[in-house]
């Protein structure tokens, strides 16, 4: 019996150590790795500390696409109501057009571009991104037929 | 007119499944063979109903029969006949249809060839089949039926998103649903377990096989999407820590627990509640990533189309499975004896390790899938948990799964010899330390990670090979002996050394993927040179070619090495002009040792120059090779005959069961 008990004893250390273990990385590593959302708007209510990774969203401005030669393509990203500059060098996924949903991680330069490492798009015709439908909804601005097509 | 029948087959299905999910179990309680023995005969009703409407659905996706609505808008009649089939799992609906028929594949598996099960058991077991059978085939009726009608008939239907008309997609959903959906079984046995409150070695036995069965197709699964990702996105990458893939994920780590406690419990007669909880825990977590997937709370090429009342009839069927199931552990598993004893340092206590880092890092994966959701909920602030974070707390979790792997194999049951083993592990420790002292040497003498993550790998397989030289006596004895010894091992031992041994080529893999990728994105005008990893890239042009429903731009790439032509690389963007979409195919050459990936981009500029994007990956197909030895390895266990329910019977028994 007593053995019983203490084999019960290891298994528990074992077991708290590996969870209290597990807490500490999760807890250091969602200090630094977890990337919030925000809309063009907030992007221009409030300051978002330069060298923060963040996710932006939004539509595509038209007429905003610029490719330069060595790869690198500056486009702008809106909500309709404010505009973000977006900077990013890579090639961009099949879906990115003009007029288009996009969300874009990567970080504020001081100049107040966005330098994006990584731009998803929509991956489907039939729908756009989560966070673009909801930022365009929170600035007012809805395209109805989008939200409509039958599922 | 078929469509009709395969509609009607489905309600049929679910009126059995009814049938299936009561009355055995009312049988059991009152030891009435008569009312226990519907059970195996309702499975295999039930797999044939689901059968027939799984056909009348890819009958009509075959015949393109536009005025069934569900093929109007998942396929079109130009679509070459191969996607037309593999398009019915394609969608929503179509692949339910096929989650179901594999649950009931499941079913009838289990009646088939548990017929030497205890007559009560098996009825239970099939009972909790057919009630899971019937919530998912309620959830497709009600909320999400692929067998409606359109009215008028469209003349051509919306076409399939083209990144799914892939061969890899084709298998895919296959596999990875016989792995998911094939843990049911697990939660089947272990609530049956539960229901008759007799949990022991031989019930081990019998859930063995069908959690190995689950557990290869899953890892086979696993590996057939992530090459996907790999070769259709044209991001270089293999797993992105998307939810949707961490969903499928979760189910296999908790999954591959089980098959390690199951072997204590068969062995040792240990682990008993534990071993019942992660039966449950592991379909529980396949249910969870069905509904992370078709409720449409997340985005993600895998998630379906959003419906809210898909979402939360989901999540009702997900808390009544794992509800109930905790309730009946709670009441019972507390009445279930302790198993047998052993020392911390034993095989038992390395398997407990095993099971603790495992769940840990299960937990640790599941709460970075669900924090950004539950955070979303409460406070409507939308954030991304990406690869940082699991790079930082699943990977640590792993390294001392890893460390400790081949000591676990040499320890004995009961009470282990810590030192011996260590001495027997000798070589495997020289052997790690010789191939990271050459890395650093020869390679790269700054890459320590690298280094490491060889030295783990040449740890797993010597020290897994040494283990089996162990238990051959090689170089002990004559040769000739050893080989007879090593025929006569059982095939459990085997497969265990083959999966141990697949793991290090999968840590190969993962560890040159990691260190050695190199990526280049430039822009290059036809005729243009450049170099990669001591190959010459030259660019040859775009061109134009047809396929069968595309047009694409066919990018040409020569690479050379010292002037030789090694490999001539096409990459395309194919327009999909029904679907209206554009899809990038990467082109790929792959050896042994390395694969160049090359991606032509967007047009820059009017004179034909073109974004590209070049990756040397060295020993990337070791990644899914490794994976791909593993599933070899539980099907290797799976052959061993004490699994076979019924093979090594004693007389004694078989007597008393002819006689019973």
């Amino acid at each position: 019996m007593r053995f019983r008990k203490r084999q019960r004893l290891v298994l528990v250390v074992v077991a708290m150590l590996l969870l209290s273990g597990a807490t500490a990385l999760i807890l250091a590593s969602l200090q630094d790795s977890i990337a919030f959302f925000a809309t063009p708007s907030e992007l221009a209510a409030r300051e978002v500390e330069p060298g923060k990774t963040f996710r932006i969203g939004g539509l595509v401005v038209e007429g905003s696409v610029v490719r330069e030669p060595d790869g690198t393509v500056r486009f702008a990203v809106t909500d309709t109501v404010e505009q973000v500059p977006v900077v990013y060098r890579g090639m961009l996924p099949d879906l990115f057009r003009e007029g288009q949903g996009v969300v874009a991680l990567g970080k504020l330069g001081d100049d107040g571009v966005f330098v994006a490492s990584e731009v998803l798009a929509k991956h489907d015709e039939r729908y756009m991104p989560r966070e673009v439908s909801d930022a365009l909804k929170e600035a007012g601005y809805w395209e109805e037929q989008e939200a409509e097509t039958p599922q | 007119m078929t469509i009709e029948l395969g509609h009607f087959a489905l309600v049929l299905a679910f009126a059995v499944a009814l049938v299936q999910g009561t009355v055995p179990l009312l049988g059991a309680a009152r030891r009435d063979p008569v009312l226990t023995g519907i059970a195996p005969y309702a499975a295999v009703a039930q797999f044939l109903l689901v059968s027939f409407a799984l056909a009348a659905l890819v009958q009509a996706y075959v015949t393109s029969d536009f005025s069934v609505r569900n093929v109007f808008e998942n396929s079109h009649s130009s679509k070459p006949l191969f996607y037309k089939v593999t398009g019915t799992w394609g969608n929503h609906e179509g692949s339910l249809v096929l989650w179901v028929w594999i649950l009931t594949l499941f079913g009838a598996g289990v009646a088939v060839f548990g017929r030497r099960l205890p007559p009560t058991f098996l009825a239970r077991v099939l009972a909790m089949q057919g009630l899971i059978a019937v919530g998912f085939l309620a959830f497709m009726l009600l909320t999400s039926n692929a067998y409606l009608r359109l009215d008028p008939a469209p003349a051509d239907g919306r076409g399939l998103n083209p990144i799914l008309q892939d061969p890899g997609l084709a298998l895919h959903p296959p596999f990875l649903y016989l792995g998911y959906v094939g843990f049911s079984t697990a939660y089947s046995f272990a609530m049956a377990a539960l229901l008759e409150g007799r949990v022991d070695p031989s019930w081990a036995r019998w859930l063995r096989p069908w959690v190995l069965v689950a557990w290869l197709f899953l890892t086979v699964g696993i590996a057939l999407g992530s090459w996907w990702a790999y070769y259709e996105l044209g991001w270089g990458g293999w797993w992105f820590w998307d939810p949707v893939e961490n969903s499928s994920f979760m189910p296999w780590l908790v999954g591959t627990a089980l098959l390690h406690s199951a072997i204590v419990l068969e062995k040792r007669n240990a682990l008993k509640s534990w071993t019942i909880l992660l039966a449950i825990l592991t379909f529980a977590l396949s249910l969870l990533g069905t509904f992370l997937v078709r409720s449409g709370v997340l985005t993600s090429v895998h998630a379906f189309a959003t419906d809210p009342g898909r979402g939360v009839f989901i999540l009702g069927l997900l808390v009544v499975a794992v509800g109930g199931s905790l309730t009946l552990f709670a009441i019972r598993a507390p009445a279930m004896q302790g198993g047998s004893l052993f020392a911390p340092i034993s095989r038992e206590g390395a398997l407990v390790l095993n099971n603790l880092l495992l769940s840990t890092a299960t937990a640790t994966v599941l709460l970075g899938t669900l924090y950004p959701l539950a955070l979303e909920a409460l406070t409507g602030a939308k954030i991304s948990v990406g690869p940082p974070y699991f790079n930082a707390t699943f990977v640590p979790l792993m390294i001392p799964l890893l460390l400790a792997l081949p000591i676990g194999t040499m320890l004995s049951w009961k009470r282990g010899d810590l030192p011996g083993v260590v001495s027997r592990l000798k070589f495997a420790v020289a052997a790690s330390a010789l191939v990271a002292a050459g890395y650093l040497a020869l390679f790269d003498w700054r890459g320590v990670l690298a280094a490491f993550g060889y030295a783990l790998a040449a740890w797993l397989v010597v020290g897994s090979l040494l283990e089996l030289a162990g238990r051959i006596a090689l170089f002990r004895i004559p040769i000739g002996r050893s080989w007879s010894r090593f025929k006569g091992l059982p095939r459990s031992a085997l497969g265990m050394t083959t999966a141990h041994v697949g793991l290090g080529i999968f840590i190969i893999g993962v560890t040159a993927t990691t260190s050695g990728q190199i990526e280049r994105i430039l822009v290059m005008n036809a005729g243009d040179t450049t170099t990669l990893a001591g190959y010459e890239v030259i660019f040859k042009g775009v061109t134009e070619r047809r396929g069968p429903n595309y047009i694409a731009e066919r990018g040409t790439f020569e690479a050379r090495r010292d002037g030789e032509l090694v490999a001539e690389i096409h990459s395309e963007r194919r327009f999909y002009p029904v679907e209206g979409q554009t899809t990038t195919e990467a082109g790929i050459d792959t050896t042994l040792w390395r694969d160049l990936y090359f991606v032509i981009g967007d047009k820059v500029g009017d004179e034909g120059a073109r974004t590209v994007r070049l990756y040397f990956n060295p020993l990337v197909v070791w990644l899914w090779g490794g994976l791909v030895v593993m599933a070899i390895g539980g099907l290797v266990s799976l052959s061993d005959r004490r699994l076979r329910v019924g093979a090594p019977v004693p007389a004694r028994m078989r007597a008393a069961a002819a006689g019973g």
